[in-house]
């Protein structure tokens, strides 16, 4: 188990080159030129292009500009951003907390509302709460993030006027849940359609029945033989689903006015902003990697004959 | 009544599926897929996906059988003023007209075709692609899931937007195509892990035990004992997903990066109609709409066949 | 089940693990400033792109703090003529030679003088190429730039040989050739001057600017606010009417425009497409639209298939039958003004045009296109920036071309705008793209120069053409300023037969704010004028 996790961890290193670069390469194939972007709508000045260029080391072959990125991140040196001139460093730094707080908030919505819907509408399957939790679901994933995010805040924070409309304040929990809410939406219907198979599958399985027969409470059967042998894919979908909701909250921050990881690719793509997109991105990777090695560890958990080795 | 089967079972349907324990003998499988039909017949479940289906088929090959105004010419005049008419049946202005004074209902009706397009397609090669990838990382282990499973999370922490930005940029015309690949190559690592988490269960079966200790090969093991009872999970991400793929379309037209303007389709609708919202929200909903009732017909038909196949129910 | 066990245990700690480090960044976040002093306006704005320096601020967000902080030699009033600001006086003779005298008694905002030597110092400094400002063109007029910022390699010198300072409150510029319209290219913000201690870090002074203007600077706590405090012994004729300002950081106009209704923000100089048609009813008479120097329009480029070697009257006859008035009504919410020019009406040389080419009139419009030999393909593309709001009105345009004429009209949407810059730099347009034009000076000048001289580096259209070449020549010549204008007003009528570009219509601010603020008035630049609003 612990060689397990050991050699997990090693295979990083492996991912974090080839993430790496792989974002830097799709960073180069954009079209535009982040040094040109400075210039906005106005007059560019060849001259000084040339030499802001060659200062960054942007004229340098992609293999050998990636090189340095490499070994600038060794150092620790995430490298600085050309238009803010700000070190990248301090920019992930101040948007990942307000990331990893929204990302957590809607993460455990995510998983407190789906697997509670998921497992009612799987014990009463295809009964009118079941159909009624479909619908439900079914209209969260139709309707994309921002028309569920304007309607949102016209909703709660216009009409009701229960909550603020935009984020002042980022660690005010009150402020975030609306967001934390939007941005949940999309997984929460996974997570509940998800559970709800996997626990109307199992309810027919022969250890319910052996467990049933052997007169166990039904609350034991349900809690502990149900829901533990139901949870594996559920599992398996929240370990990539919190590397998603961290990345992909470039819509929702924008509609909440979160200024958190989504806002700043957003705003690096726009302006070209290779290693701040580079870094971002690698970050989010290793998210996905300690992720994806608890998803692992938890298969042991959940179904003790899956072993490792 | 095949046509309308074969689009979202045919995950399901391409493996045939085998009960838990012993081989199943052909003579049974014939019989399976009787009883399933047998079944189906008098789902009402099923009946109804069935009927939308199959009304959402005809307006993708035929929308002029639904209406006859044009989707894209508008007349300026009506913008704004274009209340739905919700008697009006079939008529131009049944759902009012949108902020360039076009026809909604047209644009409803036309708009079908690269949609359904879209969620079928990318739903099907995603399932295709990712549940490949998961059956063989999950089923073989070592090294090659390791292989499989590390770029799988290389994919996955590629951001959205850079990731779609890339692909429609790189193939200069943002057509029905480039946008399906551009979905297909953000979307399959998700199908491959949830495969993948459902390979490695089921593969600890005893069925599957015993018949590896039977001697059968690797290849039959996969697809007659792991595919169908590994399925489930799968088929719940993909038909769930079918409706994320049509809204993550949407998506992709609000960033600005979607279908391009003679294409209709409901995505770009929605997003167009986010700037109506306050004053003449039917622009988006009656969009949203159509959708949401595809996702429904789909995820219902899915639920109806996997249940009228699966083994274990009966 | 003892391995499960261990398992559990070990699995516990990793979640444990990793929700700590999610929890242990929440210090660094400073994100504690919501709160506003007493008398402080607080408004819309987004973080700056660049370090907030005079010569390297090029857009609104950064734009909006400098002018705040810094006061240059001359501004502009409310119909774009000059009035003198830190100046006392801008002399010439020549128009090559300028004589600068400054007021006395200005002080920047950490007590040192503004002298002749704040403005030359620094000039000489934001000119210089290894100083890499992205304004530093502006100072090409100038005798011996290209000393201080050769097209290649090292400078020769540190100095411009055009500056001379003569006395602590005067100095000259002489420049390389007459410019009789220098004094109006004075008022950008990049000539302004900077205190002593610049130089000794300019890198912290981009983060912590001192300026000479009618705002010190107080904070900045990036991607959250910027705050200015109002200098009380100011001098200038735009001294404060408040007591600071609070340059809050908005990712979007819809976020800020809940917050001005919930009463959260004091002022949005933007409304985005999703409130236009409600803002009179949320925000009544406090819901202002004031037009400004920016123009829209829609550039063929002459490369391009559709427009190769074109008869003037085909692009005549496609401006025709553009219905301005019915889209600029409905798809635009009201808020742009149909142009009737090339220059917009805020400017000084601005003209009404006899001409009716800017008007709908369908029936001509497809004469025209006939009598001018049609269209290739019969098929036009307008590109656009699919991130700045631009589809709407373009799907509008171009179904309005496709009913007038039959030529067939489709929006080429380019994800964002760097996109689309570098297809129209690399002279990659497919038909036309979309042109917008905000002023860097209120002076008609400003709108024919940059776009449709032959070779100049903006004029993506890559449009030439010998006479209109020859009339801004004649201007840039003129004796004087009044009549370098009376040649590019002739220019500009040239330009309506030439028709290098199809304007469209002209810009307006639009402005929602709350109830305690009053006196919100908008500069030539579509900028509110900060220092004129009073907090009730």
């Amino acid at each position: 188990m612990g060689r397990y996790v050991a050699r997990r961890l090693l295979q990083m290193i492996p991912v974090f080159i080839g993430s790496t670069l792989l974002i830097f390469c799709m960073m180069y194939a954009l079209p535009g030129d982040p040094v040109a972007a400075l210039y906005g709508e106005k007059k560019p000045d060849p001259a000084q292009i040339l030499a802001i260029k060659h200062q960054l080391g942007l004229d340098l072959p992609l293999w050998h500009q990636y090189w340095n990125y490499l070994t600038g991140l060794f150092q620790g040196d995430f490298g600085t951003q050309i238009a803010t001139q700000r070190p990248v460093a301090d920019v992930i730094a101040q948007a990942f907390p307000v990331t990893i707080r929204l990302t957590l908030f809607a993460f455990v919505f995510t998983v407190v509302v789906g697997v509670l819907l998921g497992l009612v509408s799987g014990l009463f399957a295809d009964k009118a709460f079941d159909r009624i939790v479909l619908v439900f679901t079914l209209l969260l994933i139709s309707v994309p993030s921002f028309v569920l995010g304007y309607l949102f805040q016209y909703l709660f924070a216009f009409q009701l006027d229960w909550l603020t409309p935009t984020v002042q304040d980022s660690r005010d929990p009150g402020q975030l849940l609306l967001p934390a809410i939007v941005l949940a939406a999309l997984s929460l219907a996974y997570v509940t359609r998800l559970t709800r198979t996997s626990v109307a599958e199992n309810l027919r399985a022969d250890y319910i029945r052996t467990a049933v027969a052997k007169g166990l409470p039904r609350r034991r059967v349900v809690g502990v033989h149900l829901l533990r042998n139901s949870l594996i894919p559920v599992v398996t979908f929240l370990g990539t689903d919190i590397g998603a909701l961290m990345a992909g909250a470039v819509v929702t921050e924008g509609i909440f006015n979160v200024h958190g990881v989504g806002n700043t690719i957003f705003e690096a793509l726009n302006r070209r902003e290779g290693s701040t997109v580079v870094g971002i991105a690698t970050l989010i990777v290793i998210v996905y990697l300690v992720a994806s090695l608890l998803v692992d560890l938890l298969y042991a958990v959940l179904d003790p004959r899956i072993r490792y080795d | 009544m095949t046509e309308t089967l074969n689009v979202p079972a045919s995950a399901s349907m391409e493996p045939q599926p085998a009960p838990p324990g012993a081989d199943a003998k052909p003579a049974k499988g014939r019989s399976l897929w009787s009883d399933a039909w047998h079944d189906l017949r008098r789902n009402p479940l099923f009946l109804i996906s069935a009927v939308l289906i199959v009304v959402l088929l005809a307006m993708v090959a035929f929308p002029g059988w639904f209406t006859s105004a044009s989707p894209t010419v508008g007349d300026l005049t009506h913008h704004y003023q274009g209340k739905p008419n919700y008697g009006h049946f079939f008529a131009e202005d049944w759902f009012g007209y949108d902020t360039q004074g076009r026809s909604v209902w047209a644009r409803m009706v036309h708009g079908a075709r690269a949609s359904v397009l879209v969620g079928v397609l990318v739903t099907l090669f995603v399932t295709i692609l990712g549940g490949l990838v998961g059956l063989v990382a999950g089923y073989f282990g070592g090294w090659l899931d390791s292989v499989l499973s590390r770029i799988t999370d290389i994919f996955q922490g590629i951001p959205f937007l850079l990731g779609a930005m890339v692909v429609l940029t790189t193939f200069t015309k943002s057509n029905l195509w480039v946008v399906i690949a551009a979905l297909l190559f953000l979307g399959w690592t998700q199908i491959a892990r949830v495969a993948r988490g459902s390979v490695i269960t089921v593969k600890q079966s005893d069925y599957v035990q015993a018949a590896k200790s039977l001697g059968a090969s690797t290849v039959r093991i996969m697809f007659r004992h792991i595919v169908p009872n590994a399925l489930a999970p799968v088929v719940v991400v993909a038909t769930t997903a079918l409706g994320g793929y049509i809204a993550a379309e949407a998506t992709l037209s609000y960033l600005g990066i979607g279908l391009a303007a003679p294409t209709v389709s409901w995505g770009v609708d929605v997003s167009n109609g986010k700037d109506a919202l306050r004053t003449a929200p039917h622009i988006l909903i009656s969009p949203a709409v159509m959708v949401s009732l595809t996702v429904l017909a789909f995820i219902m038909l899915g639920d109806a066949v996997r249940n009228a196949l699966d083994p274990k129910s009966r | 089940m003892r391995g499960a066990k261990t398992m559990k245990w070990s699995t516990l700690a990793a979640a444990v693990a990793l929700a700590a480090t999610a929890c242990g960044g929440s210090g660094g976040d400073g994100d504690s400033a919501s709160g506003k002093p007493a008398g402080y306006v607080s408004m819309f704005n987004g973080e700056p792109q660049h370090p907030l320096l005079p010569s390297n601020t090029n857009e609104k967000f950064g734009g909006y703090v400098i002018d705040a902080l810094f006061t240059g030699l001359v501004g502009y009033d409310a119909k774009g003529g000059l009035i003198d600001m830190n100046a006392a006086s801008v002399d010439t003779k020549d128009n090559k030679t300028w004589t600068v005298k400054l007021r006395k008694g200005w002080k920047f905002h950490d007590g040192t003088d503004v002298t002749a030597e704040s403005y030359v110092k620094a000039w000489n400094w934001m000119a210089n190429v290894k100083n890499k400002q992205a304004n530093s063109y502006w100072f090409d007029d100038i005798e011996g730039y290209k000393d201080v910022h050769p097209e290649k390699g090292e400078p020769k010198k540190d100095e411009m040989s055009g500056l001379k300072v003569v006395d602590d409150h005067t100095f000259t510029i002489e420049l390389s050739k007459p410019v009789p319209y220098f004094e109006y290219k004075l008022g950008y913000k990049t000539f302004t001057p900077l205190p002593e201690s610049f130089y000794k870090d300019p890198k912290g002074f981009g983060q912590k600017p001192v300026g000479n203007g009618p705002y010190r600077f107080q904070k900045w706590t990036h991607n959250k606010l910027i705050q200015v405090e109002a200098v009380s012994g100011y001098k200038g004729s735009n001294k404060a009417k408040n007591k600071g300002i609070q340059f809050k950081n908005y990712s979007n106009l819809e976020s800020a425009y809940q917050d001005a209704l919930s009463g959260n923000l004091d002022l949005v100089d933007g409304v985005g497409p999703k409130d236009l048609p409600k803002r009179k009813a949320d925000f009544g008479d406090r819901a202002l639209d004031v037009p400004y120097a920016g123009t829209q329009s829609i550039v063929p480029v002459f490369y391009s298939k559709p427009f190769k070697d074109v008869d003037p009257k085909v692009i005549q006859g496609l401006s025709m039958a553009i219905d301005r008035k019915t889209i600029t009504k409905t798809v635009l919410q009201g808020t742009r003004i149909p142009s009737k020019g090339f220059t917009p009406p805020q400017v000084k040389g601005y003209q009404k045009l006899d001409t009716d080419v800017l008007s709908y009139n369908p029936k001509k419009a497809k004469q025209y296109i006939k009598e001018g030999g049609g269209i290739p393909g019969n098929k036009i593309w307008i590109q656009y920036n699919a991130d700045g709001g631009h589809k709407e009105w373009v799907t509008a345009v171009c179904n309005s071309i496709t009913k007038a004429t039959g030529v067939t009209c489709v929006g080429d949407s380019k994800p964002d705008f760097q996109t689309d810059l570098q297809a129209r730099q690399n002279n990659k347009v497919k038909g036309m793209y979309r042109g917008g034009w905000l002023a860097d000076y209120p002076l008609n000048v400003n709108f024919m120069q940059d776009l449709y001289k032959t070779g100049a580096s903006t004029n993506y259209g890559r449009f030439s053409d010998k006479k209109v070449d020859e009339l801004f020549e004649k201007g840039d010549h003129a004796g004087s300023l009044d009549a370098s204008v009376k040649d590019y007003q002739k220019a500009e009528k040239e330009l309506l037969k030439k028709m290098p570009a199809i304007p469209l219509w002209d810009y307006a601010a639009n402005i929602v704010h709350g109830e305690d603020i009053d006196g919100v008035k908008v500069g030539f630049d579509g900028n509110v004028l900060v220092t004129d609003i009073t907090v009730k």
